[in-house]
């Protein structure tokens, strides 16, 4: 089974992101970047098929300026196979992201794709959708399991997305308003993870060693024929509108009287 | 004259409460637009029901029904969505910003060949209307352009009123469209039941976190007593102790009730960004230094096990 997962690189979501006084981006002077935990998760799945699956083979993809190969790493620390870098410097949106990667997927021709349901940058939960239409292939988005993230099942590392026992499908159990819906798709697929479909593992030392030595591919959206002229365009960052200020009461009486008489809220 | 496709999301023929926000979002949209025209799809089986429902809001309503759209998949939907936005020379969809909205509106885009903007919380401007959204977890709002000639929104309920309803009924119209060769299969579906409100929907929300130790009865208690929605931060759900459809963040529910009550929540930014939308918020938790107070406009330090059921001794009074 040949699986692609994709990662990006994002501001750490423990970061303190701080609007731009111009208002065109956030200050990214000081910002640790990390990889999108989304796709850790995606990862981390596909690690878990692989093993389950042998034999099989893990690609980390990533769109994104030079830097975006030191998350390509961690991928492959944590143990995917092989690595590929679309280079593309500056912000693009999320549908050329998604045509860059129906390039790459058409030359690599995986049976799997996993991806993170969305990035914790700009939080936009398209990508992998726009990518399955580009494609015309099968989607389940936001791909969870019934066990608890304390459970055996995941401490015992078992995959939660199902490869049938023909191989021509996955089943996933979706997260979704109001409970959780069982989907069958045919492969090739796309999957894209939520929160709960696993714990992603940490490389260890001798694994991220290794990983240096795992060959990095390099590819141009120029030369793969995209245009990355955004449809979407980002005309002005802004702090979100702040809560005025509240106030600490001693006791429950107290909050009571604040929610019934002033509030009216109860 | 152009025309907004509002695309309705509905279970076993009954419409969900957030179509409601999307077709008030759309009513906006059309007025900004200079007076475009509203329509709404809806693709299911048994439909009539919903068809005259939602005719009292919108102009036309195109109404797919037959056995091949009940438990359509996102692919399947797509087909009705784009077939019905190109018969009504839509310049603008819209959906609702749920899962299944989310699921479903970028496959209309990219057949469409439009640019979407989503989980939109307000629009801006007349004539050309840009959109406003969240980023880094709503550390950020962004104003952003839709450059393509068609645009798809999927805009977040809790920030668009419902719809009211139009002067006259609209036109109810059966609506022909392909269901292709779907490679997905819906297998089932395990519904959470529950018979407080919906979290969503929900007037007030009672949440807790880390602090109840799993423990969520003081917090249903006072839940039940304001007939209120039980909420749970990240660390709640992934512990298993309570199920994962009620956790509250960026990467859960969005909620904007009229009063959220955080119990023995901490407030990491991912979880203030699901509820800072809230009217009035109360933060009750033992660490003084806890950053949910920030946010909250009540804070009262203390046990949650103790000042939980005081509370709801009190609201009880109350009613």
């Amino acid at each position: 089974m040949k699986i692609l997962v994709t990662i990006k690189r994002v501001e750490d979501y423990e970061s303190k992101i701080k609007v731009k006084p111009d208002g065109t981006w956030i200050v990214t002077d000081g910002v640790n970047y990390r990889a999108n935990p989304f796709d850790e998760i995606a990862v981390e799945e596909a690690l878990r098929l692989r093993d389950a699956n042998m034999p099989s083979e893990v690609i980390a993809v990533s769109v994104g300026s030079e830097l975006s190969v030191n998350e390509i790493r961690s991928a492959l620390a944590m143990g995917a196979d092989k690595g590929i870098l679309v280079k593309q410097a500056g912000w693009v949106d999320s549908d050329a992201v998604a045509r860059c990667l129906q390039k790459v997927i058409e030359r690599e021709k995986p049976d799997l794709v996993l991806m993170g349901k969305q990035a914790v940058d700009v939080d936009d939960n398209v990508t992998g959708q726009l990518l399955a239409e580009y494609l015309g292939w099968g989607q389940a988005t936001f791909a969870s399991k019934h066990e608890s993230l304390e459970s055996a099942e995941e401490k015992a590392k078992k995959p939660g997305v199902k490869l049938a026992a023909d191989k021509a499908s996955v089943e996933v159990i979706r997260e979704i308003d109001g409970g959780l819906e069982t989907l069958s798709v045919k492969l090739p697929a796309i999957v894209t993870v939520d929160l709960r479909l696993n714990v992603p593992r940490y490389a260890s030392l001798p694994n991220i060693m290794k990983a240096k030595k795992k060959p990095v591919e390099e590819l141009d959206p120029k030369a793969l024929g995209v245009d990355v002229t955004p449809k979407v365009k980002v005309l002005k960052v802004e702090p979100p509108p702040a809560r005025a200020a509240g106030i600490k009461v001693p006791d429950v009486a107290a909050l009571v009287q604040k929610l019934h008489s002033d509030a009216k809220v109860i | 004259m152009a025309t907004v496709l509002v695309i309705a999301e509905q279970v076993k023929g009954q419409l969900k409460k957030a179509t409601f926000h999307a077709l008030g979002a759309g009513r906006d949209l059309a007025k900004r637009l200079g007076g475009a025209e509203l329509h709404v799809l809806v693709a299911g089986a048994n439909l009539g029901e919903a068809a005259k429902q939602l005719a009292e809001y919108a102009g036309t309503v195109h109404v797919v029904d037959g056995a091949a759209f009940e438990h359509a998949v996102a692919e399947t939907n797509a087909l009705a969505a784009v077939a019905a936005a190109k018969a009504t020379s839509a310049s603008h969809v819209v959906l609702a910003a749920t899962t299944w909205g989310k699921d479903l509106a970028p496959r209309i885009a990219a057949r469409l060949g439009a640019g979407i903007a989503s989980d939109v919380l307000a629009l801006v401007g007349e004539g050309t209307v840009h959109f406003k959204r969240a980023m880094w977890a709503g550390n950020a709002v962004a104003t952003v352009e839709v450059t393509t000639p068609i645009k798809v929104v999927t805009v977040r309920p809790t920030e668009f009123a419902p719809a009211e309803k139009a002067a006259a009924a609209g036109a109810v119209q059966a609506f022909a469209a392909d269901a292709g060769a779907a490679k997905t299969k819906f297998v089932s579906f395990a519904e959470v039941k529950s018979a407080r409100p919906e979290l969503a929907d929900a007037r007030v929300v009672i949440a807790g976190g880390r602090g109840t130790k799993g423990d969520f009865k003081p917090i249903e208690a006072l839940a039940d007593t304001l007939g209120g929605a039980v909420g749970a931060s990240r660390a709640v759900c992934d512990a298993g102790w309570q199920p994962n459809d009620l956790q509250v963040g960026q990467t859960g529910k969005v909620v904007a009730p009229q009063l959220y009550v955080a119990a023995g929540i901490s407030g990491a930014i991912q979880h203030l960004a699901g509820m800072k939308g809230s009217k009035v918020i109360v933060a009750i938790n033992k660490d003084p230094e806890a950053p949910i107070f920030q946010v909250a406009d009540y804070g009262l330090v203390a046990d949650l096990f103790k000042a939980l059921p005081e509370l709801t001794d009190a609201a009880a009074k109350l009613k």
